[in-house]
């Protein structure tokens, strides 16, 4: 019997503008395990991961994750990236080149604020073991993509955000990080946010999937995954 | 008597042609230098360039063989050992100018009667000088700090100009309250400030030596100018710019 | 009279001008980098200034700034009886301003070349700015440092102009190495200008070889 997933929810009445593209979000979202965020390029997906970390400093409105509130233009209150809790699986990795693999996953390690995942539950489920003594050049795309999902897991994160983590692998490599993901899912990681445009991943990983275009979110969705990827509403 | 050998010169440089000729001068009589050009050059044709450094600089210079032809130095010794090595013309080293010493200062109550005072003042921070190592000023303000017996204990609070104009610049802008400056370096008519004109039995003579170089021996312009510059006009703009007469070995004599 | 006694003035202040270029540069380097005010290309033009204008332009107004009859000059001097021309603080803030491009401009383009992707994985892993700074930007940055130290000390070893406008040539205060030789060769004393010249030389190469050495041993910046 495996654990129960965990369940998020997430508040949401945000804009952002940058240059010609406007992102609105607004709604309330529950999910458990993962949650699929799915679009054409160019819909927002990336923009709408960075607004949930705080990366966009410019964006106005109002988050609020489990009932903490992370912005609040009203009030002029936004939340500092590093107090959030939120870790990002960037599209690509992001690895510090400066530190070993070990050193890269003890970099997150020290700076969590609460007790997750251990680190050897981290490195034994994601198969790091082989891995740790290497220097971050010296690793393949699975392999650091695993890292950096590694890495993010390590941080004692109540939200985990994954940015189209396996477009650039190979279909080998890919495999190993879903399974990863899958694994996660099943035993009690973090709720995640599962971005990509591909349609066959999403299926596989997220039990409810949200679609976006042109900066507007569908949160109202009925139609099923399969329905939505025949009209195209993901690529 | 002037007048006729200006003219003599004319027919002679009219008669073969009209040449041109580089003088080197030291830094800090390149304005004079130009003005006297100026002058020179209304009564004739011949050409002249200036390059401008220091004296040092300039000797060594033409030791290597810059193609000056005229050296105007800013003491006698550089010439006198062009002339040795046989670089200059034996025979061709004149005094052009005699520098004259002040003791100045940018405040019009810091030298009053007694400039011994001046030098002497408990709350002097910075006393100017132009580097004796570098600049013939230098040295003559030295000769008259250890004749008034204050070299030793004005040491501490010497500051050293690379060459007299530097130092001027130093008193002028207050950073050093008093120094020994050039009266060529001071604004005429009305200088601001206070001033003790040194006097000149308290030091060797600051004698600015012109030379000309073997390259130029039969150089009509070189000639004439070298000559011009023991000229009446030349002598009373030199004198209004800051400089005394030369007293023996003027230039244009002979 | 010590015939070193400039080499070690020299190198004094060598060092502790990029001491402090390091302290005051790497703030204003980092927010040249990533700022986002127009501001910035204010100052980036004014960090370039020393770059183009001749040192005695710089000597120059460093000397009337510096001057007790100045506001700044004269604030120094009410609050430590001394002058800050002809001194060898006054030599330090005149090498400061005169080398600030050679230390902020490799560090700007340092800082540049690492951009804020590795800081912003260090934010969502719970670093504070500092934090980032010092554990990320910093480590990954360090050939811009080892370039602004070696541009940084090498440009004031060198330097004559400023020093001649404003140092006065006092022996052990402000009589640097490149005035020294300069005054041996104009009262002709080739021995003592070779003697200084040599051992500048020297000890420079020296410097610039270690730094070298040193910076293999850091990574180089991602691209």
């Amino acid at each position: 019997m495996s654990p129960p997933s965990a369940s998020c929810t997430l508040r949401l009445d945000c804009q952002l503008r940058q240059g010609d593209f406007e992102l609105t979000a607004q709604g309330e979202l529950r999910w458990h395990g993962v949650l699929g965020l799915c679009g054409p390029s160019g819909s927002g997906k990336s923009t709408l991961l960075r607004l949930l970390a705080g990366l966009e400093p410019r964006a106005s409105g109002r988050i609020e994750l489990d009932g903490d509130c992370l912005q609040d233009g009203r009030r002029r209150y936004s939340l500092a990236p590093h107090r959030r809790r939120i870790a990002y699986v960037f599209q690509d990795a992001r690895l510090f080149s400066h530190l070993s693999v070990a050193g890269n996953l003890h970099y997150a390690l020290r700076r969590a604020r609460s007790c997750g995942l251990g680190f050897d539950a981290v490195v034994e489920q994601l198969h790091l073991q082989p891995l740790l003594a290497r220097g971050v050049d010296a690793l393949s795309g699975g392999e650091t993509q695993r890292v950096a999902l590694g890495r993010a897991l390590l941080s004692a994160t109540r939200l985990l955000l994954l940015d189209e983590p396996v477009s650039a692998l190979d279909p080998q490599q890919r495999e190993s990080v879903l399974r990863a993901l899958e694994s996660l899912r099943d035993n009690g990681g973090p709720p995640m946010i599962y971005v990509s445009h591909a349609p066959a991943e999403i299926m596989r990983l997220a039990r409810r999937t949200l679609y976006i275009a042109n900066g507007r979110l569908a949160l109202a969705a009925t139609a099923t995954l399969s329905q939505a990827s025949d009209l195209g509403l993901c690529t | 008597m002037n007048r006729g050998l200006v003219s003599l010169l004319l027919l002679i440089s009219a008669s073969t042609g009209a040449s041109e000729a580089t003088v080197a001068v030291a830094a800090n009589f390149t304005a004079p230098l130009q003005q006297l050009i100026a002058d020179f050059s209304a009564h004739s044709t011949h050409r002249l360039r200036v390059a401008s450094g220091s004296t040092g600089g300039l000797y060594t210079a033409i030791r290597q063989g810059a193609p000056y032809d005229l050296l105007l130095a800013a003491d006698s010794l550089r010439p006198q050992r062009l002339v040795e090595e046989g670089v200059a013309v034996a025979g061709s080293r004149c005094t052009y100018a005699v520098g004259r010493l002040i003791l100045w200062s940018a405040d019009p109550s810091a030298i009053a009667a007694d400039p011994v005072m001046a030098l002497a003042h408990p709350a002097l921070r910075h006393l100017a000088i132009a580097n004796p190592d570098t600049a013939p000023y230098g040295v003559a303000a030295r000769e008259v700090l250890e004749g008034l017996g204050l070299w030793q204990a004005l040491a501490p609070r010497l500051v050293r100009g690379m060459d007299i104009g530097q130092t001027y610049q130093m008193v002028a802008t207050g950073n050093a309250e008093i120094g020994f400056v050039a009266a060529s370096s001071l604004p005429t008519p009305d200088p601001t400030g206070s001033r003790w004109e040194v006097p000149p039995q308290l030091y060797s003579p600051l004698t600015q030596d012109a030379v000309l170089l073997q390259r130029a021996q039969d150089n009509p312009a070189a000639l004439a100018f070298l000559r011009y510059l023991g000229s009446a006009p030349a002598l009373q703009r030199i004198a209004a710019l800051g400089y005394a007469p030369a007293n023996r070995r003027a230039c244009g004599k002979a | 009279m010590d015939d070193y006694g400039p080499l070690w003035l020299t190198l004094k202040l060598a060092a502790a001008a990029v001491l402090l270029l390091l302290v005051i540069g790497t703030p204003l380097a980092w927010w040249l980098a990533h700022g986002r005010t127009r501001l910035r290309l204010l100052f980036e033009a004014a960090v370039a200034l020393p770059l183009v204008l001749p040192p005695t332009i710089l000597g120059f107004y460093l000397l009337l700034m510096m001057s007790p009859k100045s506001a700044v000059g004269g604030w120094w001097l009410q609050h430590t009886g001394q002058t800050l021309t002809f001194s060898f603080t006054g030599l330090v803030i005149a090498s400061v301003l005169y080398s600030l491009p050679f230390v902020v401009q490799p560090l700007q383009t340092a800082f540049e070349g690492i951009g804020r992707r590795p800081l912003e994985a260090a934010w969502t892993l719970g670093a504070t700015r500092l934090d980032a700074f010092l554990t990320v930007a910093a480590p990954l940055a360090l050939r811009g440092f080892a370039t602004a130290i070696v541009l940084g000390f090498a440009h004031t070893l060198g330097e004559f102009g400023v020093v001649l406008m404003v140092g006065g040539s006092i022996p052990g205060e402000t009589r640097v190495i490149s005035i020294a030789i300069f005054e041996a060769v104009e009262r002709l004393d080739y021995a003592t200008a070779h003697a200084l010249s040599l051992s500048l030389l020297a000890f420079s190469y020296c410097v610039v070889l270690l730094v070298y050495v040193l910076n293999r041993r850091f990574p180089r910046v991602l691209p």
